[in-house]
């Protein structure tokens, strides 16, 4: 909300600086968003008059004037271009070094064309203040020289712009920012005095509430004979200065009361309201045209006012076009109703309509307020704009609107940490307005003043269903006991500022902390370290994708899809970070950086929910170096990426098994799935399917990898037994199986290895070979098994029993024959 | 010496100069102490000698023996040494070919961020909470005193998801990460101490904004708790956080829904120049306040028994913050010129004794 400092002293009597007023209104809660100061940048023009000026001796066009510019600028010789200037006149004067706002030049003293010029005379355009005629500008006959000129000129009134939270409908007011400011020691409140206007005689319009819920009270008055022309000029000021457009008496008016005393008012032009009587009633399925020409189809919770013809006003938010006043309005309904909030918020949320208005009433405005401020407002109309006013008309009445807060000091330092007298507290509270009903050194009751409405409000729970019912109802009776004292708690503080509360450390339970993080948060730190220190650059990608491209990576259910995205391809929940990760790959690409590696650990979600995904993907080739050509990446990187991240996590590495069954936005013979036992999946990887790349416009290889850290088992935390240290040197052996070349080599390793536990401690692949040498339709493999003798050297029998069993094994398990 | 003695030691000699090579060095050592080197038979002669003779010339021949013997050995070395000489110039290679090339991985700065936030909360005690990003309108909105019709929600352009089941409410994208705190008031008894850092989505995407961005929320509830120890443990936070022992921290009255009293934390910075802790100006940072009774009402809590603090930051204005980093967007952009340049290494993650 924006005010002048002036209005501001219109209601608060003080000598506080604006930057004491700045900082007090950042104190107590009612932040600072801006402080426009017009004057500010004019300070150094002064005003001054010209004693002399006679002709320059070496131009034509230039007048040499001696110039009074007060204090240190007694006699200033200035050249000076401009027609009027002319010994006696009254002018604005720049001293050296003055900045001028027009130009963007500073003055310096110097010469022209031969004689001294100690300055500069100025024109209102020069200020940035209008374009006035040629020449300098002229100040009235009598004015004093040597004044500050935006202080001669009335500009030295900064506006300030402040945030108002939602709970503080009070404070979009000047009235209610100048009682808070009093109330925190910045002045004094000047009283604020109505005078009553005598009716005339019965109003011809009268008013009916049949939506009582959105709408208790409401009064009304006519006023007859007025003339509605443009606001006097302090009137249109006070509005430019907030950046309103003054349009006319009657309308400025009602802004005036609304940012005045937070008062919104309507005004309908009498003559064209049907009927005599306005109805304020549910919607109808009427369409409403706006003030501002938009069109609304008004529904039975929206609150409206309708005469005999159909629907005027949407309440409390905007009135519309057709019974707004004009130039020729000469009868005025002045309306001044008290509106539901909750139904002015979700009205004006439903048509998207913003007002001044709907602001005050969602937020809440004084609720004793209308009798008076309609008696304010029609006292302003006559006296701006004449006319005979009737009788009051009112439906409704004034809702019971009181209530008490209690507070028992302590309170103040055991919840609030502050140590405050209570006489203090008491004062400070009164100067908010509430009044003490009941005081003792324990505690005082105060009664909350019609305007705050955010105080010791009725209780709105909406507790957790289902928490037991004992437990449900100490909890709802704690808050309603507790929470009048913490809006009372919240006041003093925010009067004293909260930097009076002393800062206190969290006290220690625990000389050393227990781990922040879980085992398993943990372990998710430590996969990505992992993955880091292999070579891939974390990124965060959105969590909601395109749905055509979250659709290639699997399901998108309807489920997922966001009901109001921000763009259209950001609409759809991603099943997996995968599908960022190749979009980056794509933009990387295009920005001329296609060999790269990168991961995500984050959501992904499918009809399941929401589960946590590690991927990796690594995109183009290797670095060329001397005598190493540039190689693809291959899914050979991506699986040790994987298998690195699950040995990290704690998986079980001996029990996992692969298959060829990855999901099918991978290449389908180079890609695998990694499993825990027969069903649980723990990952996959592969490259991807080159259809995919070309259908996103990728032509680099792209390989990748997908892991579920959830899926994987937390590691039993046991102590580990001492490691078997054999004394006796390994020994290895190796040999060539010729397999069917359909048979996975993982399957061979592990029959192998299990074909004598106790000596044969690693089984590997060193070589895989297809080709002439071995029968068509079958592969080489070449094995080397290390055996590792714990209680002696191995005979040549017994390294001949373990081989011999080694060959029946892989020809018991896959058909295996040694290679001749 | 006799002459004939003097002049084989002087032609091995000569000999051994102009071997310059092993296999050359190798002959005049077999043609002088081999099986019929001309040493060798000069020693076999002795055996037809008086024994007086043999006394006289055996102990000149042994001392030539042991001489050449020397004099063969010590070329022996000098060019096997000048061999690995020349192997090794042989072998020379230019030390400015670059090593094995090798990718540099790095996290980003959120993590890094939040990492730090882990660190320097669990000092304080506090424990790293989760949960979901998809809530219920209750856990993200009615449970936090914040109902439909509430201007605040009007600021906090949600995310809509539809809903489960039919006939039911619709879920949202959560705004913020308060359901974690809901959801561990409900899950367990105080005393809580526990941040809750995590993604969260509001509809409003420009320069400033973005659609999803992260959030670090905080709770304690306990006995006892003031709003001294919230202003303690919150500037204990940013000044470790910022590593600075005397950052200006401010705390000014504001306004949440779920928290009263409630405030806007401000750290003091220079506007001019972007510094921290330096300068006239204030930046806000964070925002907090007493958990509000009808929160602590919502989720069974007695408010006569029991009272504490929450509060919430952005992860990724810290970030800008603390790093200078200018652009909000360009977290998400995944650009890796920018995550190079702002990543960090994986084998110095935030620890307090290392110094964050």
């Amino acid at each position: 909300m924006k005010f002048s400092l002036s209005w501001l002293r219109e209601h608060l009597e003080t000598t506080a600086t604006l930057e004491e007023i700045t900082a007090t209104l950042n104190t107590i809660g009612l932040e600072v968003e801006g402080v426009e100061d017009p004057g500010a940048a004019l300070a150094s023009f002064r005003t001054a008059r010209i004693i002399e000026a006679v002709q320059h001796p070496n131009a034509d066009r230039l007048r040499v004037c001696q110039v009074d510019a007060g204090e240190g600028f007694e006699r200033v010789q200035v050249v000076c271009g401009a027609p009027n200037a002319r010994a006696g006149l009254h002018v604005i004067f720049a001293p050296p070094g003055t900045h001028i706002p027009a130009s963007g030049i500073t003055i310096k003293a110097g010469k022209l064309r031969g004689e001294a010029s100690g300055g500069m005379l100025c024109s209102l355009r020069e200020l940035g203040l209008g374009e006035d005629h040629d020449g300098i500008a002229e100040l009235p006959e009598g004015t004093a020289p040597g004044q500050s000129y935006p202080l001669f000129a009335k500009l030295d009134d900064p506006v300030i712009d402040i945030a108002i939270t939602p709970n503080r409908g009070d404070a979009l007011a000047v009235r209610g920012v100048a009682r808070d400011l009093a109330a925190a020691g910045l002045g004094r409140l000047k009283p604020w005095l109505v005078e009553t206007v005598e009716g005339q005689g019965d109003s011809t319009i009268t008013w009916r509430i049949t939506y009582p819920e959105a709408c208790p009270w409401v009064l009304g008055r006519t006023i007859r004979g007025v003339k509605n022309g443009p606001s006097p000029a302090w009137l249109r000021r006070r509005l430019e200065s907030i950046g309103l457009r003054p349009i006319s008496a009657l309308v400025d008016i009602t802004n005036f009361f609304t940012h005045d005393l937070g008062r919104p008012l309507h005004v309908f032009d009498a003559d064209k309201v049907r009927g005599g009587e306005l109805t304020i009633c549910r919607g109808a399925g009427e369409t409403f045209t706006a003030l501002d020409g938009s069109e609304h189809v008004m529904t039975p919770d929206d609150c409206v006012i309708a005469d005999s013809s159909g629907v005027l006003s949407l309440a409390g938010i905007m009135g519309g076009a057709e019974s707004g006043v004009s130039e020729e309005t000469t009868t005025v309904f002045v309306e001044c109703a008290l509106f539901d909030p909750v139904a002015i918020a979700l009205s004006g949320r439903r048509h998207n309509l913003h007002s001044d208005a709907r602001q005050r009433f969602e937020r809440g405005v004084d609720q004793a307020l209308p009798p008076a401020a309609l008696e304010a407002a029609t006292r302003m109309i006559i006296d701006l704009c004449g006319g005979v006013a009737d009788n009051v008309v009112s439906a409704g009445g004034e809702p019971a609107w009181q209530r008490q807060a209690h507070l028992e000091f302590a309170r103040l330092e055991t919840l609030g940490g502050l140590v405050e007298e209570p006489d203090h507290a008491v004062h400070l509270l009164e100067g908010l307005g509430f009044e003490v009903r009941e005081c003792d050194a324990r505690h005082v009751v105060v009664d909350v003043p019609s305007w705050r409405n955010d105080i010791a409000t009725p209780m709105l729970l909406d507790q957790q269903p289902g928490l037991p019912e004992a437990r449900g109802r100490a909890a709802a009776e704690g808050a309603v006991a507790i929470n009048p004292e913490v809006d009372l708690i919240e006041e003093v503080l925010r009067l004293r500022g909260l930097d009076s509360v002393p800062a206190v450390s969290l006290p220690v339970h625990s000389a050393v902390p227990l781990p922040a993080l879980t085992p398993r948060q943990a372990r998710t730190a430590s996969l990505r370290r992992t993955l880091a220190a292999r070579g891939l650059l974390e990124t965060v990608g959105f969590s909601f994708v395109a749905q055509e491209q979250a659709a290639q990576f699997g399901e998108t259910p309807a489920g997922l899809h966001l009901l109001n995205p921000i763009a259209a391809d950001l609409d759809q929940m991603r099943p997996t970070p995968l599908v960022n990760l190749l979009a980056a790959i794509k933009a990387n690409a295009a920005r001329g950086y296609p060999d790269i590696g990168l991961f995500e650990v984050g959501p992904g979600f499918d009809a399941d929910g929401q589960k946590q995904v590690a991927a990796g993907i690594r995109s183009g080739h290797s670095a060329r170096q001397p005598g190493q050509p540039a190689r693809p990446v291959d899914l050979w990187q991506v699986k040790a990426d994987a298998l690195a991240a699950l040995s990290v996590m704690g998986a079980a590495m001996e029990g996992l098994s692969l298959s060829a069954d990855a999901p099918a936005y991978y290449h389908p013979g180079r890609s695998g799935v990694i499993r825990q036992g027969p069903k649980l999946v723990l990952g996959h990887f592969g490259q991807l399917h080159p259809a995919l790349l070309a259908a996103r416009g990728i032509d680099v290889p792209v390989c990748a990898f997908t892991l579920y850290p959830d899926a994987v088992p937390e590691p039993k935390r046991r102590r580990k037994g001492p490691p078997a240290l054999s004394a006796f040197q390994p020994l290895r052996r190796d040999f060539a199986f010729v397999v069917s070349a359909d048979v996975p080599a993982e399957k061979l390793l592990k029959a192998v290895k299990g074909a004598e536990r106790n000596l044969i401690v690693a089984v590997s692949l060193f070589d895989v070979y297809e080709g002439d040498k071995v029968p068509a339709g079958h592969k080489s493999l070449g094995i080397e098994i290390t055996l590792q003798p714990m209680d002696g050297t191995l005979t040549d029998a017994e390294i001949e029993a373990v081989c011999d069993r080694v060959v029946a094994a892989a020809h018991k398990s896959c058909n295996a024959v040694l290679r001749g | 010496m006799s002459d004939d003695l003097e002049t084989l030691r002087e032609q091995t000699v000569q000999a051994l100069a102009a071997a310059t090579d092993q296999r050359a060095w190798d002959a005049v050592r077999v043609g002088t102490l081999g099986k019929s080197g001309r040493l060798t038979a000069l020693l076999k002669e002795l055996g037809r000698m008086t024994p007086d003779e043999r006394r006289a010339r055996g102990a000149a021949l042994n001392r030539l023996r042991d001489d050449l013997t020397r004099l063969i050995e010590a070329r022996g070395q000098e060019l096997e040494a000048a061999a690995l000489n020349a192997r090794l110039a042989a072998e020379r290679v230019d030390v400015t070919l670059p090593g094995a090339p090798e990718a540099e991985g790095l996290l980003h700065p959120i993590t890094r961020t939040i990492e730090e936030m882990a660190a320097i909360f669990g000092a304080m005690g506090f424990q790293v909470a989760e949960g979901p990003d998809i809530e219920s309108d209750w856990h993200n909105f009615s449970a936090l005193n914040t109902p439909a019709h509430h201007p605040a929600r009007t600021d906090q352009d949600t995310f809509y998801l539809p809903p489960e089941a039919e006939g039911q409410p619709e879920r949202v994208l959560r705004t913020q990460t308060s359901g974690v705190q809901i959801r561990t008031m409900l899950g367990q008894e105080p005393p809580i101490r526990i941040i809750a850092p995590g993604r969260t989505y509001r509809a409003d995407h420009d320069a400033t904004h973005s659609p999803m961005f992260h959030q670090c929320e905080g709770l304690v509830i306990e006995k006892g708790i003031t709003l001294g120890h919230l202003k303690g443990c919150l500037s204990d936070f940013l000044r470790a956080f910022f590593q600075m022992p005397d950052l200006p921290v401010r705390f000014r009255a504001s306004y949440f829904p779920f928290t009263e009293p409630s405030m806007e934390i401000d750290i003091g910075w220079s506007r001019k120049t972007g510094q921290i802790g330096a300068g006239d100006d204030w930046l806000e940072v964070l925002g907090a306040g007493m958990v509000h009774p009808r929160v602590l009402a919502n989720c069974g809590l007695d408010a006569r028994e029991w009272q504490g603090f929450a509060f919430g930051m952005g992860i990724e204005r810290l970030t800008m913050l603390r790093h200078g980093i200018p652009d909000l967007r360009s977290f998400y952009e995944s650009d890796v010129r920018w995550l190079r340049h702002y990543g960090t290494s994986p084998l110095s993650p935030a620890l307090l004794h290392e110094g964050l």
